[in-house]
């Protein structure tokens, strides 16, 4: 018999009854509650980074350089990253662009950020976070990729932060495969993230550029995409940048019959605007109610006959407390809104709050 | 302590129903004030108690492996008992009521945490968060008064097996961690009431069995093996240093509801209550321990109990930042703060468990007939 590979199920069952007999010393901890003190980027831990460096890109906006925890998978150009971040001590989750190119020697991922205002995430990440501090992350995700077989004809058409997902293409060798025509929209030239390396492949003939600065051009019509770019219905096109600039770029493509070559990332997370009661679903009883913005998410739940857990309904003894997986709930102490988006993992007390919007509560 | 409804001079007597509902509305105020403000210090802080904790007790039982040595053995041991104390009352208690849920932190959340207690987390969540806070002090609804095994109000029937409950109380220290978990259980009533076959009842009982293992099994098995040679010695130390934590957490928890001046109320007392007479209700039944910051670090900030009664969800290290404007709020309306210095609050509280394990000396009271919180005659 010729010696065997080693064969993985056996290895983790070992490591499994070792982490086991570990617990016995641990208990109530786990062995990983310890070893996150001293190693929370290793292999098996919940996948998280540790900022490198903060570099600035323009007055506003930032380069994070990460260093993603042994469970890292990698990612695709063009793709993002979920990244949890304590801001003022509550855990926030968001999703940004990678803008390096995959496969680094040191592993070290980067994205990119550009502070919006108000932005209790963005503003953070671009001006407070210091290098060390560990983040949370999720594995890379997004279908704003190229296709295997790399199209001959690209075009881009961004604005803004719109350019993080490109960048991340264009960093990865796409220039040298295809054709490539940049347009990107920015309030002025120094306001341009990345402005510098684009213009230094635009210089040495690697795309072609065209830049819009709209603090005095006035914002792109898709239109004049007929003058500027006359082929552009026969590239394959993705289109990253505000709602409005998506929409008309979605109409214009349908109008030259060619939907099917535009894609386009809509990088700006659905944004849950509280109002006064909505529809509540129990998402894993199946039950839909409709709840006005006076009764409490446990009433409404309990008069739906789902079994929801509660204990003192005066917003005490958090015995009642569900994820709420995305919507808007508000306080009816102080109303306090809450909102979360999928994946955000938000926790609500029922006994004390009522719908403010259209809520899914896992349970 | 006899209900404050009837006693002869009702300490809220001087109060009208709107009182009560200003001083709600002032306590609310101090809730939403710290709740705006709550953010990255006192996420700091939580997350270097914890870690302080887990370095205490990691390099404690690390001596410990030589506890031959009786110098290591002492320094172990010491260190093995605060983190111990540190785990079940700054650390456990307080994450497990949901303080420090809004960080949103899954590792440090009240649905996910436990502890080195032989309690399950859930069990203890129910009979503490939800029972004891919500029902504070109503004589026959809060079985923290006397946890079923003993007297510590003039308003709860003598019974002879009373007389023994100074010793009842002192065996409850020594072992507090398995009194809680059999009250956490109500072994009591299931074993009175016959009704150990109820099968939500074996099935909690079966979580307790499962975690008194693992936390014997750790105490007096693993880590003693560890120490090869110095094996009995460590099982010395670890039961040395749970039987201190056990009488530190009876004391200070002793001290939060059973000494002199602190109020219990009437089962009638509660239907209907508002929420201002809840607050007062809360005020009145607590008492606090006055001492330096290591002392409230030492009794996760239970020396404050007044005002974790009255927010039992804020962050332990608001309390004692809070607790000059809850206590001039109960000057301004003419109440008694319950506070004083560990020794003589432990000793208060003794002495009520000795002095009533006798029946009442003889009726003292008014024969006034019981009623609502605040007496009909006050405006």
């Amino acid at each position: 018999m010729t010696t065997t590979a080693p064969r993985r199920p056996q290895k983790a069952s070992f490591r499994d009854r070792l982490l086991r007999l570990a617990g016995t010393v641990t208990t109530p901890l786990l062995p990983g509650d310890y070893l996150d003190m001293i190693a929370p980027l290793r292999a098996g831990a919940p996948l998280r980074g540790r900022i490198v460096a903060v570099r600035p890109e323009t007055r506003d906006a930032a380069t994070l350089v990460i260093q993603p925890g042994r469970g890292w998978h990698g990612h695709l150009p063009g793709q993002y990253v979920r990244l949890g971040v304590d801001v003022d001590g509550v855990r926030q989750w968001r999703a940004y662009s990678v803008t390096s190119a995959p496969g680094a020697a040191d592993g070290r991922i980067s994205v990119t950020v550009k502070a919006i205002p108000d932005g209790k995430v963005s503003n953070h990440l671009v001006r407070r976070i210091r290098p060390g501090t560990i983040v949370q992350l999720d594995q890379a995700q997004g279908d704003f990729v190229l296709p295997t077989a790399t199209p001959e004809r690209v075009l881009f058409l961004t604005a803004g932060s719109g350019i993080t997902p490109v960048m991340g293409m264009l960093r990865a060798g796409l220039t040298e495969r295809a054709d490539v025509v940049l347009v990107h929209s920015a309030p002025t030239r120094n306001d341009v993230i990345f402005g510098a390396e684009l213009r230094a492949l635009a210089d040495r003939g690697a795309v072609r550029l065209v830049e819009r600065h709209t603090a005095t051009s006035g914002l792109l019509d898709v239109a004049e995409l007929d003058d500027l770019v006359p082929d552009h219905a026969q590239r394959h096109t993705w289109a990253c940048g505000p709602v409005g600039l998506l929409d008309a770029a979605e109409t214009h493509w349908a109008a030259r019959g060619c939907p099917d070559r535009l894609h386009t990332e809509r990088f700006r997370p659905t944004v849950v605007t509280p109002g006064d009661g909505g529809t509540v679903t129990f998402t894993g009883a199946g039950v839909t109610v409709a709840a006005d913005g006076a009764t409490t998410l446990l009433d409404a739940g309990e008069n739906a006959g789902v079994l929801m857990p509660s204990g003192c309904r005066m917003g005490i003894c958090y015995g009642c407390v569900v994820p709420l997986r995305q919507g808007a709930v508000r306080d009816l102490r102080n109303g306090d809104v809450t909102t979360a988006v999928p994946g955000d993992g938000v926790r609500i007390q029922t006994c004390i709050s009522a719908a403010a919007g259209t809520c899914d509560i896992e349970l | 302590m006899t209900v404050i409804q009837k006693k002869a001079d009702n300490p809220i007597a001087h109060l009208s129903a709107e009182d009560i509902e200003i001083i709600g509305k002032e306590l609310d105020a101090i809730r939403d004030r710290v709740i705006a403000d709550r953010g990255e210090r006192d996420a700091r802080y939580i997350r270097k108690v914890i870690k302080t904790q887990r370095t205490l007790e990691i390099s404690s039982r690390a001596v410990l492996l030589f506890s031959l040595f009786p110098p290591a053995w002492i320094v172990g041991t010491a260190g093995l008992t605060v983190a111990k104390i540190l785990d079940n009352m700054e650390i456990g208690h307080n994450v497990l009521h949901g303080q420090w849920d809004w960080m949103r932190d899954p590792k440090i959340h009240s649905t996910t945490w436990d502890w080195d207690h032989v309690s399950p987390a859930d069990q203890w969540k129910q009979s503490h968060n939800e029972l004891h806070h919500r029902f504070t002090n109503v004589v026959g609804k809060d079985n923290d008064l006397g946890y079923g095994i003993m007297r510590v109000d003039e308003d709860q029937p003598w019974h002879p097996m009373h007389l023994g409950q100074p010793v009842w109380n002192l065996l409850n220290a020594a072992f507090f961690e398995y009194g809680i978990a059999a009250y956490d259980l109500e072994l009591g009533d299931h074993l009175k009431q016959k009704r150990l076959k109820d099968p939500k009842f074996r099935a909690r009982a079966k979580a307790v069995g499962r975690k008194i293992r693992k936390q014997v099994l750790k105490d007096y098995v693993v880590h003693p093996l560890l120490s090869g040679p110095s094996f009995l010695s460590t099982f010395a130390a670890t039961f040395t240093a749970n039987l201190i934590r056990n009488v530190w957490s009876h004391s200070v928890i002793m001290c939060g509801h059973f000494p002199n001046g602190v109020e219990t109320f009437e089962k009638t007392s509660i239907e209907g209550e508002t929420r201002g007479e809840w607050y007062l209700r809360q005020m009145l039944g607590s008492a606090n321990i006055s001492g330096p910051r290591l002392l409230h670090i030492m009794t996760g900030n239970l020396s404050f109990q007044i005002e974790h009664h009255l927010f039992p969800d804020l962050p332990s290290n608001r309390y004692q930042e809070i607790a000059p404007q809850v206590r001039a709020l109960f000057d301004r309306y003419g109440l008694r703060y319950t506070t004083g210095p560990l020794p003589k609050q432990v000793a208060s509280a003794w002495w009520k468990v000795i002095r009533l394990s006798l029946p009442n000396r003889r009726d003292r009271r008014q024969p006034v007939a019981p009623g609502p919180l605040v007496p009909s005659g006050a405006a």
